[in-house]
């Protein structure tokens, strides 16, 4: 064969191949999908958010657990918020000069890949152990833990996206450099920095492993944040690995109710994202 | 516009490219109207006109660089050697290994000097590495930057300055042979004395190649040209052999943007 | 861009006392935007301290935590395969080896099956279809991962093992040497499996990674490689590839530090037996999952702490990895003469 035949006849083959790996990933996508709706759908019903979770070999709901991973997700998004914020306003503003910038982004980067299960056992470690019992703030200290990291890294790059332009113009009128950032620039940036909070949320709310031994669970309401709480993700971790059927089924529904919370935030986050950027 | 042909005044060159009837659509904007042109074999033709008036389009039409675009399409015939290029049957890769384009932007490949001169001549002839090792040195030496970079072939393309990739570009587009360079403004994106050693290049180059340069800078399309094509909204406004275009334009509208009324 | 920022912050710059250098101000007013200037700035560094003390704390407790089992294994911990909690022996080898063995086979089906999205994505798609499908493979990446566990134990792992194992076996399990690995009861739930759905995880995250990269290569780098003759590919192949390799090996890392912490999915089907075998279809142990299965319930000093040195040893192994990939990074952007 030609050196060009044989060239475009790799042109097309690879071509092809890619096209294959495009649905390869839709086929994933689809069947999963697909299967939470057939078994989660099943277990749907007013049931599921009236009742609590039962006991083993009965039927109930899983009211407990969705408000409790509710009341623990608001609650380390609250807490990991701010911080977030505030170390990535430093880094995108203050960091020109010196270490510390250079040093905590490389840590931020680091944080933000690391295990979810190691942030779990830190927590453990350092609260759990301490007060001597599992609680809902110790899940929601873990929970804030993994906000943190996504917070900054979304808030630097929306602030540094902000053209020097207006930083100087609000100088020029004799802003103090606290104003221009508060009330100028973190304003310009704030579809971003918003977008990136909720992508944050939709990250916690589908983590299991940091909150196993945290908030670890509880069979009963409670909305005592001083001791164990129900979430969803470990109801369904521990009604799946179960043998009984009422308990597997609660737990495709719940995985059902996550999955469609997750990628519906995700799809909001996406659509703000698109629309409110002001283009400069 | 007159559909007659536009020739040049020299009866005895051979035409390379004829463009008949050409119109150009970005979408649904009429981009080119009715172009016809002849480009005269080993010569340097130019292009001038202001800006929008379609020169590179015009100049991209000559390689099919359009077709990568989904909206962008051509209508008319364009005869390379008497071979209408803008047949759907025509090969896109084997034209463009023939006809070759440097751009405004120096686009060095991220890789050695050594391998961006040799990654087109890689794609159609199978050369022995002594022969690949001449082929990169002729390359170099015709672009007047052998001198400069014999010593670190190895290094990569993009350690160089700004004028010295837009010759390794210009090494890169000769070192595969083909027949027609196309020059988009080369060197607009560089310094006077960058400028002035592309300008010697394509007056060497021409002795081998037919080049075509689009270019914005009218003393640079006298110095460097043997005919010129002036351009305007679209339009071929006048051809013909650069001196009679600069110092006795036919047309009016070509003596005002001459002088500098417009654009 | 932050040299404006630091002009700003320079003029507002002194000797650390606000409030000597606020008296010398005149203006009352201009002295109290002074003190809440430097007070902002403090501020905001000392919730970057905090990202510091977050790391530092993190390897302070669970060095600590491991203490008992550090003094009672020593460095053997690493190479043993034992894992009795009733003799109170213990040895890290079997989850590590999981934890490796499972995100290499994430790896090594997950990095060309993203190369090729991102190819299709960027070259070959129709332009109406970019953003849907992109969208559709970003949500891969938010099916949170206990959703994957479930998936995989109830519906993917019955199928393959039942359909695809068998001719894994039958075909590539007769070969010499490579045979070994895929020998062995067709269960569905081991190590194969949990390193497939973890490609299948980390998949969005390598292709979104150089889905990005390759969008931003200029037009004129790719026009100049057309305008020689390429084909599509060459142009993607020599060059895009190397022009995005920062951005891919960014992304890569990504997808590794995913695959190598990741927990749920892992627990429910890798079948957490305690056992080193050569079969890829046998059950195993991953780091990550033998913490979630045991943790809640290990009882005593020594099992607690054997866990807690397995979490050390995951997070020493993804810190490692991360860190060398950013320094790769900005290896490579200092060659290129970029700025990262």
């Amino acid at each position: 064969m030609s050196l060009y035949a044989r060239r475009l006849l790799i042109n097309r083959f690879n071509l092809f191949v890619s096209l294959l790996a495009m649905l390869f990933g839709l086929f994933w996508l689809g069947w999963i999908l697909y299967t939470l709706l057939v078994a989660g759908f099943g277990a749907l019903g007013p049931d599921l958010i009236l009742k609590m979770t039962p006991p083993p070999g009965n039927s109930g709901g899983l009211l407990n657990a969705i408000a409790g991973s509710l009341l623990m997700a608001a609650m380390g998004t609250l807490i990991g918020t701010p911080i977030g914020i505030m170390a990535g306003i430093y880094l995108a503003e203050f960091g020109g000069r010196g270490w510390l910038a250079a040093v905590t982004r490389f840590i931020n980067d680091i944080l933000l890949s690391a295990p979810s299960i190691v942030i779990g056992l830190f927590v453990y470690e350092v609260y759990v152990v301490q007060i001597g019992h599992f609680s809902a703030w110790a899940g929601t200290f873990a929970l804030a833990l993994l906000v943190i990291p996504v917070v900054i890294r979304t808030t630097e790059n929306m602030l540094r996206l902000v053209p020097d332009s207006l930083r100087e113009a609000a100088a020029a009128l004799g802003a103090p450099q606290w104003k221009v950032i508060t009330l100028v620039t973190v304003r310009a940036a704030k579809a971003g920095i918003i977008t990136g909070i909720l992508l944050a949320i939709a990250r916690i709310s589908g983590e299991t492993a940091p909150l196993l031994f945290t908030a670890l669970n509880n069979q009963f309401w409670s909305t005592n944040m001083n001791a164990p709480m129900s979430n969803l993700p470990v109801v369904i971790f521990q009604f799946a690995m179960s043998p009984y059927d009422d308990w597997q089924k609660l737990a495709w529904a719940g995985s059902l109710i996550i999955t469609f919370g997750v990628l519906t935030l995700n799809i909001i986050a996406r659509t703000m994202a698109r629309e409110k950027t002001p283009v400069y | 516009m007159n559909a007659a042909v536009l020739q040049p005044t020299e009866q005895a060159v051979t035409q390379k490219i004829r463009v008949k009837q050409l119109n150009f659509y970005y979408g649904g904007y009429h981009a080119l109207k009715d172009i016809n042109l002849e480009i005269p074999e080993r010569k340097v033709t130019a292009f001038i006109g202001p800006s929008g008036c379609g020169k590179s389009t015009l100049l991209r039409t000559f390689n099919r660089m359009y077709a990568l675009y989904p909206n962008q399409e051509a209508r008319g015939e364009i005869f390379l050697d008497g071979e209408n290029i803008l047949s759907p049957r025509q090969d896109l890769n084997r034209l463009r290994a023939k006809v070759g384009m440097v751009f405004q932007k120096p686009t060095p490949f991220p890789m050695s000097i050594y391998d961006n001169i040799a990654f087109g001549v890689r794609l159609y002839e199978s050369l022995s590495s002594r022969e690949m090792d001449e082929r990169i040195e002729w390359a170099l030496r015709k672009a007047a930057l052998w001198e400069e970079v014999k010593d670190k072939l190895k290094q990569s393309g993009t350690s160089l300055s700004g004028g010295q990739q837009q010759r390794l570009c210009i090494a890169r587009g000769i070192a595969v042979k083909p027949e027609v360079l196309l020059l988009d403004e080369p060197a607009s994106a560089l310094d006077p004395i960058s400028t002035g050693r592309i300008e010697e290049l394509v007056h060497e180059l021409k002795n081998d190649y037919t080049i075509v340069i689009v270019t914005h800078n009218m003393q640079q399309a006298a110095r460097v040209s043997d005919y010129t094509a002036y351009m305007y909204l679209g339009e071929m406004m006048e051809f013909g052999v650069t001196d009679e275009v600069f110092i006795k334009p036919k047309k009016k509208e070509t003596e005002d943007y001459i002088t500098g009324r417009f654009g | 861009m932050s040299t404006v920022a630091d002009t700003i912050e320079g003029l507002s710059q002194g000797p650390s006392d606000i409030f000597t250098v606020s008296r010398s101000i005149p203006d009352a007013s201009l002295r109290r935007h002074y003190r809440l200037d430097q007070a902002f700035r403090l501020a905001t560094r000392f919730f970057a301290f905090l990202v510091l003390t977050l790391l530092a704390g993190i390897i302070v407790s669970l060095v600590l935590g491991s203490i008992p089992a550090l003094k009672a294994f020593g460095l053997g911990f690493l190479t043993d395969s034992t894992w009795n909690p009733v003799t109170e022996k213990f040895g890290a080898l079997v989850p590590i080896v999981g934890t490796l063995v499972t995100s290499f086979i994430a790896l090594l089906i997950g990095i060309p099956v993203s190369f090729g999205i991102a190819l299709f994505l960027t070259e070959l798609s129709p332009p109406w279809l970019r953003r849907p499908l992109g969208t559709a493979i970003e949500l891969l990446a938010a099916i949170p991962s206990i959703i994957y566990g479930m998936w995989g134990l109830f519906v993917f792992a019955p199928v393959f093992g039942d359909h695809v194992l068998p001719l894994l076996s039958s075909t590539l399990g007769t070969l010499p040497v490579l045979g070994a690995l895929f020998r062995g009861a067709p269960t569905g739930i081991g190590i194969l499996t949990a390193g497939i759905i973890l490609a299948i995880m980390v998949i969005p995250f390598i292709a979104s990674v150089m889905r990005d990269v390759f969008e931003i290569v200029p037009g004129v780098l790719k026009e100049s490689a057309y305008a020689l003759g390429s084909t599509t590919w060459e142009v993607v192949w020599h060059v895009v590839l190397p022009y995005t390799k920062i951005g891919v090996v960014g992304g890569v890392m990504l997808g590794l530090g995913r695959a190598l912490g990741e927990t749920m999915a892992v627990t429910f089907v890798i079948g957490n037996a305690h056992k080193l075998s050569a079969s890829l279809l046998a059950p195993g142990s991953s780091i990550a999952s033998a913490l979630a299965n045991e943790f809640t319930e290990a009882v005593g000093d020594l099992y607690l702490s054997s866990l807690i040195e397995l979490g050390l040893i995951l997070f020493l192994i993804t810190f490692v990895i991360l860190a060398l990939s950013k320094l790769l990074l900005m290896q490579l952007a200092k060659f290129e003469g970029q700025k990262t």
